[in-house]
């Protein structure tokens, strides 16, 4: 791989690297996510830079022209983070489906005991003004 | 009615923009059903879908947002295990389920008390008359052919959510119930879980308002979709988390 190429590689996955971490320092993005991604842009430098591992890597796949090779499994990486967030996307709307429900249902709950209380406490009042004035009525 | 009334029943109406027509149902429930508690589940309606129901003397659980249909239900089904409900029954919100056909859900029971589900189907009368488009009727017998095959025993109307449960369902549908079109699926994990299901000839009104969550350009998507649902639904080991389990996608029983 020419050395144009390699540093074009290698400085586009450092800054991707750097922007990564920056989100991180500043909380928005969680660590959880974050070790994903700089696995993957750790892998691609290593990749950019070690011109005999690509080489190697792109003859077993059977890509003549290396360079290729490391965009396709760039790419590969890609998929698979889309496949990462699909997963972690059903489960955050499992989740807020479950509260939401749970919600509505407290939600009901509460409203049904305020409106007994608030029957009660009238009973209350009406019990408690009755003897002061028997024959208001 | 026969049946003995120590059993606590809980009717659930799930709406989604039905303003026009729960308020009748909740009514029709109250008047041919009266031994029945009704909640209505509000969807996330945009139109006064809540306000309606409560009008007519209904408990209502307003979700906050649209959940779809399998969301709301299952909003039902968590409210009758959380209150101990010994059955429940869903009453759609859009008038097309009569109430007054609800003793004939409670008689198969009566006759086989250890039924698990019982599905009012509108394939089973004599009267050929419920209208539907021919397109959905043709997916209809499609999931119709395929669960009768897979559950080894007739499944006529797979779609109906015209549906009593007892405690066990009940128990099952709250931890885990289907997203968008939950009925076909329902019956599967029913199979899945060993329980049983019986299905008893009802009548059905053609819809009252509102809009069917199967629209015609849908039904294609619709089918595709529960087709994969049901081949899923057939290799996958464990439909349901037991207690134990590494916590899933699906999310528990308790929070």
């Amino acid at each position: 791989m020419d050395l144009h190429l390699r540093a074009v590689a290698v400085l586009g996955t450092v800054l991707l690297l750097l922007l990564v971490l920056e989100l991180v320092r500043r909380r928005r993005l969680l660590e959880r996510y974050a070790l994903v991604w700089m696995a993957v842009t750790g892998l691609l430098i290593l990749l950019a830079l070690w011109d005999g591992l690509l080489t190697s890597v792109a003859s077993v796949i059977g890509i003549s022209y290396p360079p290729s090779a490391l965009f396709l499994i760039a790419f590969g990486f890609v998929i698979l983070l889309l496949l990462h967030f699909s997963v972690a996307v059903s489960r955050l709307t499992d989740q807020s489906k479950v509260l939401a429900q749970q919600l509505a249902l407290l939600d009901e709950r509460v409203r049904r005991q305020e409106e007994r209380e608030a029957l009660a406490s009238e009973a209350a009042e009406l019990e408690r003004s009755r003897p002061r004035s028997p024959a208001s009525r | 009615m026969a049946m003995p009334t120590d059993e606590r029943r809980l009717a659930v109406v799930p709406a989604y923009n039905e303003a026009a027509t729960v308020g009748s149902v909740v009514e029709a429930l109250h008047r041919d059903a009266p031994e029945w508690d009704v909640l209505v589940i509000d969807d996330g309606s945009t139109d006064d879908t809540a306000g309606a129901a409560a009008a007519a003397g209904a408990r209502v659980v307003r979700l906050p947002f649209n959940l779809g249909i399998g969301g709301a239900v299952q909003a039902g089904f968590r409210h009758a295990r959380d209150e101990r409900y010994d059955l429940m029954v869903q009453v759609d919100g859009d008038g097309q389920h009569i109430p007054s056909e609800i003793p004939r859900l409670l008689e198969a029971r009566a006759e086989n008390p250890r039924l698990d589900m019982v599905c009012g189907s509108r394939f089973l009368t004599a009267d050929r008359s419920y209208p539907a488009p021919i397109s959905r009727r043709t997916g209809i017998h499609l999931f119709a052919f395929l669960l009768s095959r897979i559950v080894g025993q007739r499944v006529s109307d797979p779609t109906s959510g015209f549906r009593l449960y007892n405690r066990r369902a009940i128990g099952l549908f709250a931890r885990d119930y289907p997203h968008d079109y939950p009925e076909v699926e329902a019956v599967l994990m029913l199979h899945h879980h060993r329980l049983t299901m019986c299905e008893v000839p009802v009548r059905m009104y053609e819809r009252g308002g509102g809009q069917s969550s199967i629209r015609s350009g849908k039904s294609v998507y619709y089918m595709i979709k529960v087709l994969l649902a049901i081949g899923v639904g057939l290799v996958r080991r464990r439909p349901v988390p037991a207690p134990g389990d590494a916590a899933p996608v699906s999310a528990g029983a308790g929070i």
